[in-house]
């Protein structure tokens, strides 16, 4: 499975889900709106700025802090298609697996690029360039199960489907 | 090799001798807790695709907590959706406001989690209930819904870090100032994905509402749950609680258990810890706060809302008054730890020390209501984030810390050291 995108580049570590999506708006689980205030206390123009089939570039353990799934529902509702970063908080993790969205856990991801860029990553071989530099760098695969999940269509069709086998 | 805490409840629950870092598990859970924030989406979506079922509504927990008595008519809906399901499905525990309070504290004394048992939940910080030996951690709202649904979630086997304890804690320094030095040592992602074993010979000297404090904040240092092994002091207040005794697991780690790393942390070293903003991982020894000039002080969460931290602070605020620009707000986490406070005379020590108590809920701690700061506000706090934006406006400035700073800090209106108040550190009645 082959993605282009043009990354938007937050080189910070620990970005959490407070500031992915603040609780003041967690009174809604309307990913549309959701979508409007998707990591506003980070950057406020993003919500303006993001195009449907960015990519979000940052450090480690994104998507610490609050379980809130209504982080992955407004990067997904924003366009947001995928998120690179050095590596990922576990809860925010098993979200974005269970809704299908796409992540990549790439050592130093920032370092590969400049907001603005068009990236190419193939999901399946673990590979992904930087169609401005030419740079490449390679990544360990979604395991099989998220991929499963996500061919399934999110986690509850994988669950509902493998209780009617 | 042996397995550590969190392999062997695993183990247990999958029928199996042995579990091993790194495989992917189907675990049946024991308990869903289940709040107003991140269940009623999950009942959307089960109903949305035709799943609308409860596993075992004997086994789950609901217990609206975030935004009760609703703030909005936004809030007001989330708690009906709530309410609606638990109605529909006979769901047995159900903690209307005014009888509940914070899901987490609620859970820990209800007597319902007995140790070995896998507990769920849709909120980060489940495993606060691991300090009574369950295997409990946060989930997202599709997760939760596939527990609702089937019973069971899916996870890979945690690598252990473990906490090796010793010594005890010198007066004023607190089950709070562990946890955030532990934090600031291995950082934010210090065990990202992890179980954190609590430990070592330390252990008998902290009370269970001591422990809960530890446990609770395991996701702060990107923990997938946190775990004490039961003991003596476990077992007394399982018995208190009434759970029964044939449910109790009380596995231990083995001595030969292969760790990721090992932490030692000695009690009688340790000073008071502030956390500056905006990471919990951001702590400093409390000498570098002092003089801050707070405009708010938050005592309550799910982290530091028990009685024994309201008994710490009262031991503070009796006789005193709060600073005349500080706004101190005092919420016990739950209506028995309210009743318990009223009985003890704690709550009119505040009340009269000019603090603010307001009822149980998780109110200002992740700025949804009662209490949320505003522009360049400064905040200490007895609670668990201080991320940007996390108790209100992005600019204000939270310091985490003790029960015990904050007290301290509401007094003087600036962040203050306890131990240098007068009688602020003797043991509390």
């Amino acid at each position: 499975m082959k993605i282009k995108g043009r990354v938007h580049v937050y080189a910070r570590d620990h970005i959490n889900t407070d500031e992915i999506i603040p609780a003041r708006y967690l009174t809604s689980d309307d990913p549309a709106y959701l979508g409007q205030h998707v990591m506003e206390d980070l950057d406020p123009d993003f919500p303006r700025k993001v195009q449907p089939g960015d990519i979000i570039v940052a450090g480690k353990n994104f998507g610490t802090g609050s379980s809130r799934e209504h982080a992955v529902w407004a990067l997904k509702a924003a366009g947001v298609e995928m998120v690179i970063a050095e590596s990922f908080a576990n809860i925010f993790y098993r979200n974005a697996i269970n809704n299908g969205f796409l992540i990549v856990e790439l050592p130093n991801a920032p370092q590969y690029f400049e907001t603005g860029d068009e990236v190419e990553v193939d999901l399946t071989a673990g590979w992904l360039k930087n169609l401005r530099t030419g740079e490449e760098a390679t990544f360990t695969p979604l395991p099989e199960f998220a991929i499963k999940v996500r061919e399934a269509g999110g986690y509850l069709e994988y669950l509902k489907a493998s209780e009617q086998q | 090799m042996g397995m550590t805490l969190a392999e062997k409840i695993l183990a247990h629950k999958v029928g199996r001798d042995r579990v091993r870092p790194g495989e992917l598990l189907e675990v049946p859970v024991d308990w869903v807790l289940a709040h107003e924030i991140t269940t009623p989406a999950a009942i959307k979506m089960l109903e949305a695709r035709d799943m609308d079922r409860v596993w075992n509504p004997e086994r789950v927990v609901a217990v609206p907590d975030h935004t009760v008595p609703a703030k909005d008519i936004a809030s007001a809906k989330l708690y009906q959706r709530l309410r609606e399901w638990v109605q529909r499905h006979g769901i047995k525990h159900w903690y209307e406001v005014g009888r509940g309070g914070i899901a987490h504290t609620v859970f820990e004394a209800s007597g319902l989690p007995a140790p070995g048992e896998v507990v769920v939940s849709g909120d980060s910080h489940t495993p606060n209930a691991g300090a009574l030996g369950t295997f409990a951690t946060g989930i997202g709202s599709t997760d939760l819904a596939g527990a609702i649904y089937a019973g069971k979630i899916w996870l890979r086997v945690p690598e252990t870090l473990r906490i090796e304890l010793k010594g005890r804690l010198n007066p004023g320094v607190y089950a709070k100032d562990i946890i955030l030095e532990v934090i600031r040592r291995i950082g934010d992602d210090g065990a990202r994905g992890m179980a954190m074993e609590w430990g070592g010979e330390g252990m008998a000297t902290l009370s269970m509402e001591e422990r809960f404090t530890l446990t609770n904040m395991a996701v702060e240092a990107g923990g997938m749950t946190g775990v004490i092994a039961a003991d003596e002091v476990t077992q007394a207040y399982l018995r208190e609680k009434g759970t029964p005794e044939e449910r109790w697991h009380c596995f231990q780690p083995d001595p030969d258990a292969e760790y990721a790393q090992v932490v030692e942390v000695d009690l009688s070293q340790l000073e008071p810890v502030v956390a500056f903003p905006n990471r919990p991982g951001n702590g400093k020894p409390i000498s570098e706060a002092v003089g801050i000039r707070i405009d708010q002080a938050y005592l309550g969460s799910c982290t530091n809302g028990r009685i024994s931290d309201l008994r710490v602070a009262a031991n503070i605020l009796k006789g005193r008054q709060v600073a005349p620009w500080v706004r101190m707000i005092i919420v016990p986490a739950t209506q028995e730890i309210y009743k318990q406070a009223l009985r003890e005379g704690l709550l009119e020590i505040f009340v009269e020390a000019g603090a603010t108590v307001s009822y149980p809920s998780c109110g200002a701690c992740l700025g949804m209501h009662t209490g949320v700061l505003g522009p360049n506000d400064v905040c200490i706090s007895s609670t668990n984030r201080n991320f940007t934006g996390r108790m209100g406006h992005p600019t204000a400035q939270i310091y985490l810390a003790s029960p015990a700073v904050v007290a301290a800090s509401a007094v003087t209106g600036y962040i203050t050291d306890p131990r240098t108040l007068e009688s602020a550190t003797e043991e509390a009645a």
